[in-house]
Protein backbone atom coordinates (compact mmCIF):
# COMPACT_ATOMS: atom_id res chain seq x y z
CA UNK A 1 0.00 0.00 0.00
CA UNK A 2 1.29 3.38 -1.09
CA UNK A 3 0.57 5.12 2.33
CA UNK A 4 0.94 8.70 0.11
CA UNK A 5 -1.45 8.21 -1.87
CA UNK A 6 -3.82 6.73 0.33
CA UNK A 7 -3.34 10.09 2.85
CA UNK A 8 -3.81 12.75 -0.54
CA UNK A 9 -7.30 10.32 -1.54
CA UNK A 10 -8.18 10.42 1.95
CA UNK A 11 -7.58 13.95 2.19
CA UNK A 12 -9.46 14.38 -1.07
CA UNK A 13 -12.25 12.50 0.35
CA UNK A 14 -12.55 14.64 3.43
CA UNK A 15 -12.77 17.95 1.65
CA UNK A 16 -14.69 17.29 -1.06
CA UNK A 17 -17.55 15.73 1.85
CA UNK A 18 -16.88 18.96 3.69
CA UNK A 19 -17.33 21.11 0.57
CA UNK A 20 -20.77 19.05 -0.08
CA UNK A 21 -21.58 19.69 3.54
CA UNK A 22 -21.23 23.75 3.59
CA UNK A 23 -22.38 24.12 -0.43
CA UNK A 24 -25.77 22.93 1.37
CA UNK A 25 -26.09 19.86 -0.45
CA UNK A 26 -26.17 17.42 2.06
CA UNK A 27 -27.07 17.62 5.24
CA UNK A 28 -26.24 16.11 9.47
CA UNK A 29 -29.10 13.70 8.11
CA UNK A 30 -25.99 12.09 5.90
CA UNK A 31 -23.62 11.55 8.23
CA UNK A 32 -26.43 9.30 10.16
CA UNK A 33 -26.49 7.17 6.91
CA UNK A 34 -22.67 6.90 7.13
CA UNK A 35 -22.78 6.07 10.58
CA UNK A 36 -25.11 2.90 9.52
CA UNK A 37 -22.12 1.77 7.06
CA UNK A 38 -19.50 -0.93 8.20
CA UNK A 39 -17.34 -3.65 6.82
CA UNK A 40 -20.03 -5.79 7.03
CA UNK A 41 -22.67 -3.36 4.89
CA UNK A 42 -19.53 -1.03 3.21
CA UNK A 43 -22.42 -0.31 0.33
CA UNK A 44 -25.40 1.14 2.65
CA UNK A 45 -25.19 4.63 1.88
CA UNK A 46 -24.95 4.23 -1.94
CA UNK A 47 -27.45 1.59 -1.77
CA UNK A 48 -30.11 4.36 -0.27
CA UNK A 49 -29.25 6.94 -2.33
CA UNK A 50 -30.10 4.82 -5.18
CA UNK A 51 -33.50 4.05 -3.92
CA UNK A 52 -33.66 7.99 -3.53
CA UNK A 53 -32.97 8.68 -6.75
CA UNK A 54 -34.90 5.80 -8.47
CA UNK A 55 -37.73 7.44 -6.36
CA UNK A 56 -37.17 11.11 -7.04
CA UNK A 57 -37.36 10.17 -10.99
CA UNK A 58 -40.57 8.29 -10.35
CA UNK A 59 -41.97 10.53 -8.61
CA UNK A 60 -41.10 13.65 -10.90
CA UNK A 61 -42.73 11.62 -13.82
CA UNK A 62 -46.30 11.36 -11.89
CA UNK A 63 -45.70 15.27 -10.92
CA UNK A 64 -44.68 16.17 -14.52
CA UNK A 65 -48.29 14.53 -15.45
CA UNK A 66 -50.10 15.99 -12.64
CA UNK A 67 -49.21 19.40 -13.98
CA UNK A 68 -49.93 18.69 -18.16
CA UNK A 69 -53.08 19.75 -18.05
CA UNK A 70 -52.99 23.61 -17.07
CA UNK A 71 -57.30 23.29 -16.82
CA UNK A 72 -57.08 20.24 -15.10
CA UNK A 73 -54.26 19.58 -12.34
CA UNK A 74 -54.47 17.44 -9.79
CA UNK A 75 -53.12 19.19 -6.91
CA UNK A 76 -54.08 16.24 -4.15
CA UNK A 77 -51.88 13.73 -6.21
CA UNK A 78 -49.32 16.88 -6.43
CA UNK A 79 -49.38 17.23 -2.90
CA UNK A 80 -48.96 13.52 -2.28
CA UNK A 81 -46.03 13.28 -4.31
CA UNK A 82 -43.80 16.25 -3.30
CA UNK A 83 -44.62 15.08 0.48
CA UNK A 84 -43.33 11.40 -0.51
CA UNK A 85 -40.05 13.50 -2.19
CA UNK A 86 -39.66 15.72 1.01
CA UNK A 87 -39.97 13.18 3.51
CA UNK A 88 -37.19 10.66 1.57
CA UNK A 89 -34.63 13.21 1.12
CA UNK A 90 -35.29 14.46 4.37
CA UNK A 91 -34.27 10.93 5.66
CA UNK A 92 -31.06 10.49 3.46
CA UNK A 93 -30.09 14.53 3.99
CA UNK A 94 -30.68 15.61 0.68
CA UNK A 95 -30.96 19.24 1.95
CA UNK A 96 -31.46 21.26 -1.30
CA UNK A 97 -33.96 18.78 -2.65
CA UNK A 98 -35.72 19.00 0.23
CA UNK A 99 -35.56 22.57 0.31
CA UNK A 100 -37.20 22.86 -3.14
CA UNK A 101 -39.95 20.68 -1.84
CA UNK A 102 -41.22 23.13 0.83
CA UNK A 103 -41.18 25.55 -1.75
CA UNK A 104 -43.30 23.29 -3.81
CA UNK A 105 -45.21 22.00 -0.98
CA UNK A 106 -46.49 26.20 -0.81
CA UNK A 107 -47.01 26.13 -4.66
CA UNK A 108 -49.56 23.33 -3.93
CA UNK A 109 -51.02 24.66 -1.30
CA UNK A 110 -52.02 28.00 -3.24
CA UNK A 111 -52.71 25.71 -6.27
CA UNK A 112 -49.83 27.76 -8.06
CA UNK A 113 -49.50 25.78 -11.11
CA UNK A 114 -46.71 28.13 -12.83
CA UNK A 115 -45.22 27.96 -9.23
CA UNK A 116 -45.62 24.34 -8.91
CA UNK A 117 -43.60 23.77 -12.73
CA UNK A 118 -41.12 25.82 -11.43
CA UNK A 119 -40.44 23.85 -8.63
CA UNK A 120 -40.42 20.46 -10.61
CA UNK A 121 -37.97 21.55 -13.00
CA UNK A 122 -35.99 23.06 -10.06
CA UNK A 123 -36.07 19.50 -7.77
CA UNK A 124 -35.61 17.89 -10.66
CA UNK A 125 -32.25 19.77 -11.13
CA UNK A 126 -31.05 19.70 -8.02
CA UNK A 127 -31.25 15.66 -7.84
CA UNK A 128 -29.61 15.36 -10.65
CA UNK A 129 -26.82 17.44 -9.25
CA UNK A 130 -26.49 15.59 -5.83
CA UNK A 131 -26.28 12.69 -7.92
CA UNK A 132 -22.84 13.49 -10.03
CA UNK A 133 -22.00 14.56 -6.79
CA UNK A 134 -22.16 11.80 -4.50
CA UNK A 135 -20.98 9.15 -7.44
CA UNK A 136 -17.95 11.58 -7.27
CA UNK A 137 -17.94 10.75 -3.78
CA UNK A 138 -18.39 6.70 -4.04
CA UNK A 139 -15.72 6.80 -6.70
CA UNK A 140 -13.47 8.20 -4.44
CA UNK A 141 -14.34 6.01 -1.55
CA UNK A 142 -13.41 3.15 -3.93
CA UNK A 143 -10.29 4.40 -5.08
CA UNK A 144 -9.36 4.47 -1.33
CA UNK A 145 -10.41 1.19 -0.67
CA UNK A 146 -8.53 0.07 -3.94
CA UNK A 147 -5.63 1.46 -2.80
CA UNK A 148 -5.76 -0.38 0.21
CA UNK A 149 -6.40 2.62 2.95
CA UNK A 150 -9.70 3.07 5.05
CA UNK A 151 -12.14 5.68 4.84
CA UNK A 152 -12.13 8.79 6.58
CA UNK A 153 -14.40 9.58 9.37
CA UNK A 154 -15.57 13.01 8.83
CA UNK A 155 -17.13 15.05 11.71
CA UNK A 156 -20.24 17.50 10.87
CA UNK A 157 -21.04 20.07 13.46
CA UNK B 1 -45.71 2.16 32.06
CA UNK B 2 -47.18 -0.48 29.52
CA UNK B 3 -46.37 -3.82 30.49
CA UNK B 4 -44.19 -5.67 27.46
CA UNK B 5 -44.11 -9.07 26.65
CA UNK B 6 -41.18 -10.93 28.06
CA UNK B 7 -38.99 -13.58 26.33
CA UNK B 8 -39.71 -17.08 27.17
CA UNK B 9 -36.82 -17.72 29.40
CA UNK B 10 -37.92 -21.49 29.68
CA UNK B 11 -37.36 -21.93 25.77
CA UNK B 12 -33.88 -20.75 25.94
CA UNK B 13 -33.22 -22.59 28.84
CA UNK B 14 -34.54 -26.59 26.99
CA UNK B 15 -33.01 -25.18 23.78
CA UNK B 16 -29.32 -23.43 23.32
CA UNK B 17 -29.33 -22.93 19.51
CA UNK B 18 -32.62 -20.52 20.33
CA UNK B 19 -30.26 -18.60 23.02
CA UNK B 20 -29.40 -15.76 20.57
CA UNK B 21 -32.86 -14.54 18.95
CA UNK B 22 -35.30 -14.10 22.00
CA UNK B 23 -33.02 -12.18 24.03
CA UNK B 24 -32.84 -9.12 21.00
CA UNK B 25 -36.01 -6.71 20.61
CA UNK B 26 -38.45 -7.79 18.11
CA UNK B 27 -39.73 -4.93 16.28
CA UNK B 28 -42.06 -4.74 13.54
CA UNK B 29 -42.05 -1.41 11.48
CA UNK B 30 -44.55 -0.33 9.36
CA UNK B 31 -43.43 2.38 6.93
CA UNK B 32 -44.55 3.45 3.69
CA UNK B 33 -41.65 4.63 2.12
CA UNK B 34 -39.10 2.47 -0.09
CA UNK B 35 -36.28 4.62 1.01
CA UNK B 36 -37.21 5.26 4.82
CA UNK B 37 -37.94 1.04 5.10
CA UNK B 38 -34.39 0.11 3.83
CA UNK B 39 -33.02 3.04 6.66
CA UNK B 40 -35.27 2.32 9.65
CA UNK B 41 -34.59 -1.36 9.06
CA UNK B 42 -30.20 -0.68 9.14
CA UNK B 43 -30.61 1.51 12.04
CA UNK B 44 -32.72 -1.06 14.01
CA UNK B 45 -30.45 -4.10 13.14
CA UNK B 46 -27.42 -1.74 13.53
CA UNK B 47 -29.33 -1.40 17.38
CA UNK B 48 -29.20 -4.94 17.61
CA UNK B 49 -32.90 -5.54 17.35
CA UNK B 50 -34.51 -8.26 15.03
CA UNK B 51 -36.99 -5.92 12.58
CA UNK B 52 -39.85 -7.23 10.62
CA UNK B 53 -40.81 -4.53 8.17
CA UNK B 54 -43.94 -4.00 6.45
CA UNK B 55 -45.07 -1.24 4.10
CA UNK B 56 -48.84 -0.71 5.21
CA UNK B 57 -50.63 -0.95 8.23
CA UNK B 58 -52.79 -3.57 6.64
CA UNK B 59 -50.10 -6.14 6.35
CA UNK B 60 -48.87 -5.00 9.64
CA UNK B 61 -51.89 -6.11 10.80
CA UNK B 62 -52.28 -9.12 8.53
CA UNK B 63 -48.84 -10.13 10.53
CA UNK B 64 -50.29 -9.93 13.77
CA UNK B 65 -52.85 -11.77 12.87
CA UNK B 66 -55.64 -8.84 13.34
CA UNK B 67 -56.63 -8.46 10.14
CA UNK B 68 -59.47 -11.38 10.85
CA UNK B 69 -61.99 -11.98 13.73
CA UNK B 70 -61.21 -14.74 15.79
CA UNK B 71 -58.05 -15.52 14.21
CA UNK B 72 -56.61 -17.46 17.22
CA UNK B 73 -54.42 -20.18 15.65
CA UNK B 74 -50.48 -19.53 14.82
CA UNK B 75 -50.30 -15.57 16.88
CA UNK B 76 -50.21 -16.54 20.23
CA UNK B 77 -46.60 -17.58 19.64
CA UNK B 78 -45.66 -14.28 18.02
CA UNK B 79 -43.75 -12.10 20.23
CA UNK B 80 -43.31 -8.22 19.11
CA UNK B 81 -41.78 -5.85 21.90
CA UNK B 82 -42.11 -2.69 20.02
CA UNK B 83 -44.12 -1.42 16.96
CA UNK B 84 -42.97 1.66 14.94
CA UNK B 85 -44.97 2.76 12.19
CA UNK B 86 -45.19 6.39 10.17
CA UNK B 87 -48.29 8.58 11.16
CA UNK B 88 -49.25 9.56 7.32
CA UNK B 89 -49.44 6.39 5.16
CA UNK B 90 -52.12 5.52 2.36
CA UNK B 91 -55.29 3.66 2.98
CA UNK B 92 -55.03 3.07 7.07
CA UNK B 93 -53.09 6.00 8.87
CA UNK B 94 -50.28 4.75 11.93
CA UNK B 95 -52.52 6.52 14.16
CA UNK B 96 -55.73 3.89 12.70
CA UNK B 97 -53.56 1.41 12.94
CA UNK B 98 -52.51 2.51 16.92
CA UNK B 99 -56.16 2.31 17.64
CA UNK B 100 -56.45 -0.99 16.31
CA UNK B 101 -53.38 -2.50 18.54
CA UNK B 102 -54.47 -0.95 21.28
CA UNK B 103 -58.16 -2.51 21.11
CA UNK B 104 -56.55 -6.25 20.66
CA UNK B 105 -55.95 -8.07 23.49
CA UNK B 106 -53.68 -9.63 22.20
CA UNK B 107 -50.97 -6.72 21.12
CA UNK B 108 -52.33 -4.14 23.70
CA UNK B 109 -49.49 -3.94 25.95
CA UNK B 110 -46.79 -3.18 22.79
CA UNK B 111 -45.23 -0.38 22.82
CA UNK B 112 -46.23 1.74 19.81
CA UNK B 113 -44.06 4.59 18.66
CA UNK B 114 -45.35 7.04 15.94
CA UNK B 115 -42.82 8.41 13.42
CA UNK B 116 -43.51 11.85 11.33
CA UNK B 117 -42.32 14.45 9.67
CA UNK B 118 -44.50 16.59 10.78
CA UNK B 119 -44.43 18.60 14.54
CA UNK B 120 -48.47 18.85 14.35
CA UNK B 121 -49.12 19.76 18.33
CA UNK B 122 -52.80 18.01 18.00
CA UNK B 123 -51.55 15.23 16.32
CA UNK B 124 -48.87 14.23 18.17
CA UNK B 125 -51.74 14.80 21.64
CA UNK B 126 -53.85 12.23 20.06
CA UNK B 127 -51.62 10.15 19.42
CA UNK B 128 -50.62 9.99 23.37
CA UNK B 129 -54.10 10.03 24.29
CA UNK B 130 -54.23 7.03 22.55
CA UNK B 131 -51.82 5.22 24.25
CA UNK B 132 -48.44 5.72 21.97
CA UNK B 133 -45.65 5.08 23.65
CA UNK B 134 -43.92 8.00 21.90
CA UNK B 135 -43.62 10.10 19.30
CA UNK B 136 -40.37 10.37 16.79
CA UNK B 137 -39.84 13.50 14.73
CA UNK B 138 -38.79 12.18 11.24
CA UNK B 139 -35.62 11.87 10.22
CA UNK B 140 -34.92 9.27 12.80
CA UNK B 141 -31.44 9.09 14.22
CA UNK B 142 -29.32 6.55 15.30
CA UNK B 143 -29.59 7.79 19.09
CA UNK B 144 -33.46 8.30 18.87
CA UNK B 145 -33.43 4.52 17.92
CA UNK B 146 -30.68 3.63 20.98
CA UNK B 147 -33.12 6.09 23.71
CA UNK B 148 -35.78 3.81 22.73
CA UNK B 149 -34.43 0.64 22.68
CA UNK B 150 -32.65 1.68 26.17
CA UNK B 151 -35.86 2.96 27.67
CA UNK B 152 -37.39 -0.63 26.57
CA UNK B 153 -35.14 -2.65 27.75
CA UNK B 154 -35.35 -1.41 31.39
CA UNK B 155 -38.69 -2.67 31.14
CA UNK B 156 -37.75 -5.90 30.04
CA UNK B 157 -34.68 -7.90 31.65
CA UNK B 158 -32.80 -8.32 28.22
CA UNK B 159 -29.49 -9.07 29.33
CA UNK B 160 -27.76 -9.24 25.81
CA UNK B 161 -29.08 -6.41 25.30
CA UNK B 162 -27.60 -4.65 27.82
CA UNK B 163 -24.36 -6.04 26.84
CA UNK B 164 -24.47 -4.04 23.66
CA UNK B 165 -25.80 -0.80 25.11
CA UNK B 166 -22.29 -0.93 27.22
CA UNK B 167 -20.16 -1.78 24.51
CA UNK B 168 -21.64 1.43 22.69
CA UNK B 169 -21.41 3.36 25.84
CA UNK B 170 -17.71 2.24 25.32
CA UNK B 171 -17.17 2.98 21.84
CA UNK B 172 -19.14 6.75 21.80
CA UNK B 173 -16.68 7.73 25.19
CA UNK B 174 -13.94 7.27 22.93
CA UNK B 175 -14.96 9.68 20.04
CA UNK B 176 -17.60 11.77 21.24
CA UNK B 177 -20.50 11.70 18.97
CA UNK B 178 -23.56 14.50 18.91
CA UNK B 179 -26.78 13.46 19.86
CA UNK B 180 -29.96 15.08 19.63
CA UNK B 181 -32.56 14.71 21.33
CA UNK B 182 -36.12 15.22 19.20
CA UNK B 183 -38.10 14.05 21.09
CA UNK B 184 -41.94 15.58 21.19
CA UNK B 185 -43.45 14.19 23.81
CA UNK B 186 -45.57 16.57 25.82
Amino acid sequence: MNTTVVAQLQRQFQDYIVSLYQQGFLDSQFSELRKLQDEGSPDFVSEVVSLFFDDCSKLINTMSRSLEQPDNVDFKQLDSGVHQLKGSSSSVGARRVKNVCISFKECCDVQNREGCLRCLQQVDYEYKMLKTKLQDLFNLEQQILQAGGTIPQVDIN
Amino acid sequence: MAEVLLPRKMEIANDPSKFESPDLLHVLAVIDSHVDRKFIERLLRVSSCKVTVVDSATRALQYLGLDVEEKSVGFEDLKVNLIMTDYSMPGMTGYELLKKIKESSAFRQVPVVIMSSENILPRIDRCLEEGAEDFLLKPVKLSDVRRLRDSLMKVEDLSFTKSIQKRELETENASPVHSQLKRAKI
